[in-house]
């Protein structure tokens, strides 16, 4: 049989297509963004970015209520955003296969936090499948349509990092085709008044009980039974890395650990000397096994972060290999803001305007970082709005305030923030980096951008008129590669006493297909000041007389550095970069 | 037949993801098990970045720890020596010498690192100029095809699957330079002219 490597998310996507599925939708997020990515590619799925992943769920649990196969995917944070209509689908149960992919992130590679979406999984009475490779995440994505009919209830497909990630061979399947029906009215079971909910409360726990006793019997809750001293309970990636730091032992592995085939796991453990858990994130199967009464041996691996197979063997006192001496005095290499990249012209004018930034999630999350340092905060999508009102109501310092959010962002849940602030009468201001597109997630189209999946054209919203009639007295545009315009609207604004909106217009660095001609530094003229490598741009260094220089294979000529330069010392290089483009 | 681990660890956007790609392919095409891990998001903005690919029998886990890789080729030096703990005590280090300062070193809040290649010689490294010969090859952005050239020397696979994976892989219009890019990057290893 042919077999190929596909990642986990490509794997994924491929298993929902095999399954029929007729709508994908979700929000970007690392590192589950390339799942929609994979199925726009299939010409039957209809697939969309929604604005954030609320939205997304309920837009599947509507294609699921029309009787269709519907997907909607996310990463785990992504997952307190949808968990409103998450938890009451749990209720209402579904039409079409409703499933959910969500991809954990332990070691937080592209995440403000590490969250266990098995905890979500239990608390909502969901059924969680975690595949441990992409031949699982195939599979598992389509037997998770069968059953989320077969059980009337919604499905989660849990995913960390490194099966999203990790590409490993696939053998594909053939797409077949689900039952189709006319849409019925059954307001009992979907319209979930406290009458009605009381009984899907009730019917809910029987679903479950039907879910368990087949998952007693899934071939992929599989016992392999080695060696007796120890036998290990584990899913998911961890399943890969107990296999190859303890070959000996017996291995539990679930495919499905929401809910707990609990006859199962107390047969297996009846069936070993010693019993452990490996698991990454939470304590989730632990805890539930010490419920059931088993013993669990302890092994120190619950920690913060992720595993490996040498903190298992590690663990379970076996020998690791010898580490070589790290070699000493290496400067670390922080991810930073792109060569010409328009976000860098705002920072650079709310750090010398001494600004207090509640910032958001995105790329402009890294001028936090030095040389910038020009951000206060960064919590959770749409956070920055609402904590710029807040710092206002705080009252405690005598900086101006400014919430910065990226165009995306906005979209997915800044509106309400600005919203809340204008009906509040906050005075504050708001900076919305339009950079015309999801940049940090790899160039999705958002509602601001006018781009849809996949790149296709699509109706791009009024962001001036949206701003206005959510109740900003003022909005303004600015280029934020014109640095003494960005300068002098952000103290305009910041200083007058009405709430404002102040729109930074330059579209990503990455997505400019025609550069500008590189600048050069002319040696004559550098006065070796270092305004312009304050800048943080990756194409200004230093050399070793203190003179700043300018990798014209980075530089696109965003002309940024030129501004700052007092000296007139930064000029056009004469000619375009001929050496294969740089990057 | 046990697993052997490849590490590629380099710089944001120096072309380690397609080159583990063609890697893996090769093996794959081979007959082996295959597993390769990246990070995507955050780390690619010029950070950091390292692709692993493992191929054997039978393959468990997708990453490499500290002491477990077989082969180490680095993009870019500073990262050779970050990773360096990772070299396994019999692994093979090939190293670019090629340094990308990073962002502190740019602004001056600290020092370029010294004597880099001493202390990566130390480690049995060879060295190459990828850049250089990428440009002998007609392509500059051919680096990552060079390296994966000095990488094949020390791998099990016949010339041929490389050849045919790259000449798949790479834009139609560069597969001539690439192929001559690996060749370079082969024959840097083969002759011994990388050594320090």
């Amino acid at each position: 049989m042919q077999r190929t490597l596909m990642s986990g998310n490509e794997a994924a996507a491929r298993g929902a297509w095999e399954a029929g599925v007729a709508v994908g939708v979700g929000y970007p997020g690392t590192p589950s963004t390339e799942v929609l990515e994979n199925l726009v590619r299939y010409d039957d799925v209809r697939c969309e970015w929604a604005p954030n992943e609320k939205v997304a769920a309920e837009v599947a649990g509507g294609v699921s209520l029309g009787g269709r196969r519907a997907l909607v995917t996310m990463k785990h944070v992504g997952l307190n955003v949808a968990a409103d209509p998450l938890f009451t689908q749990a209720y209402t149960g579904v039409g079409g296969g409703l499933v959910y992919f969500v991809a954990d992130d332990p070691g937080m590679h592209s995440s403000q936090n590490e969250q266990d979406t098995r905890n979500y999984a239990a608390a909502s009475r969901i059924p969680v499948l975690e595949p441990s490779d992409s031949q699982e995440a195939l599979q598992f994505m389509r037997l998770a349509f069968e059953l989320s009919e077969r059980f009337d209830v919604p499905v989660i497909v849990r995913s960390t990092t490194r099966v999203s990630h990790s590409k490993s061979l696939v053998s594909a399947g053939e797409p077949t085709e689900p039952p189709r029906s006319r849409y019925a009215s059954d307001p009992q079971k979907y319209v979930m008044l406290p009458g009605n909910a009381r009984a899907r409360r009730v019917d809910l726990e029987r679903r479950l009980d039907d879910v368990r006793a087949w998952a007693e019997t899934w071939s992929e809750n599989r016992v392999e039974m080695r060696d007796t001293t120890l036998g290990v309970v584990t899913s998911g990636a961890c399943y890969q890395y107990v296999r190859e730091a303890l070959p000996q032992a017996s291995v539990l592995k679930l495919g499905m650990t929401a809910p707990l085939p609990e006859a199962l796991v107390l047969e297996f453990t009846s069936r070993v000397e010693k019993v452990a858990v490996v698991e990454e994130l939470d304590p989730y199967l632990s805890l539930r096994l010490q419920g059931l009464g088993v013993r669990l041996e302890t092994n120190g691996l619950g920690k913060p972060g992720e595993l490996s197979p040498t903190a298992i063997a590690g663990a379970f006192g076996l020998q690791t290999p010898p580490v070589r001496a790290a070699i000493e005095g290496l400067p670390p290499r922080p991810p930073l803001m792109c060569p010409g990249c328009p976000h860098r012209g705002v920072f650079h004018a709310l750090a010398k305007m001494k600004a207090v930034v509640t910032g958001d999630i995105g790329c402009y999350t890294l001028a936090a970082l030095p040389p910038l340092k020009a951000m206060d905060t960064c919590v959770c999508m749409g956070a920055s709005i609402g904590m710029g009102h807040g710092m206002e109501l705080a009252n405690s310092t005598d900086r101006p305030i400014v919430a910065v959010i990226g165009d995306s962002t906005f979209a997915h849940s800044g509106l309400t923030g600005l919203l809340h602030a204008a009906y509040s009468q906050g005075t504050g201001t708001i900076v919305i980096l339009d950079n015309r597109t999801t940049a940090m997630t790899g160039h999705q189209g958002n509602p601001v951008s006018g781009k849809g999946i996949g790149g296709r054209e699509a109706p791009a919203v009024d962001l001036e008129a949206l701003c206005r009639a959510l109740g900003a007295a003022t909005v303004r545009t600015v280029d934020p590669n014109d640095l003494k315009a960005t300068l002098s609207v952000l103290k305009e604004e910041t200083g007058a006493d009405h709430l404002s909106v102040v729109i930074a217009k330059a579209p990503c660095a990455l997505l400019i297909k025609e550069r500008k001609d590189p600048y050069a530094v002319d040696e004559e003229l550098c006065t070796k000041c270092a305004a312009c490598v304050r800048l943080g741009c990756p194409a200004i260094s230093r050399d070793e007389a203190k003179r700043a220089v300018i990798d014209i294979a980075l530089c696109i000529g965003c002309g940024q550095c030129v501004q700052v330069c007092r000296y007139d010392a930064i000029v056009p290089s004469g000619a375009a970069c001929d050496i294969g483009g740089g990057r | 037949m046990s697993v052997t681990t490849v590490v590629l660890a380099g710089v944001g956007g120096q072309g380690t993801i397609l080159a583990g790609d063609v890697l893996a392919k090769v093996a794959v095409a081979e007959g082996h098990d295959v597993k390769l891990s990246e990070v995507h998001g955050m780390a690619q903005r010029g950070g950091s970045v390292d692709t692993v690919v493992r191929f054997g029998d039978r393959v468990f886990s997708p990453v490499v720890d500290l002491g477990g890789a077989d082969h180490l080729i680095a993009f870019e030096i500073i990262e050779a020596a970050r990773k360096v703990p990772y070299l396994a005590p019999s692994g093979r280090l090939v190293v670019n010498r090629r340094l990308v300062a990073p962002l502190p070193v740019l602004i001056g809040d600290l020092p370029e690192p010294e004597d880099l290649e001493p202390a990566l010689a130390a480690h049995g490294a060879v060295f190459l100029d990828a850049e250089a010969l990428a440009c002998e090859a007609g392509s500059p952005r051919s680096a990552n095809i060079v390296l994966l050239g000095a990488a094949s020397y020390g791998l099990p696979f016949a010339e041929e699957t490389w050849r045919s994976i790259i000449a798949g892989r790479v834009p139609p219009a560069t597969v001539e330079a690439n192929l001559r890019a690996f060749d370079l990057g082969r024959n840097a290893c083969a002759e011994g002219v990388c050594a320090l």
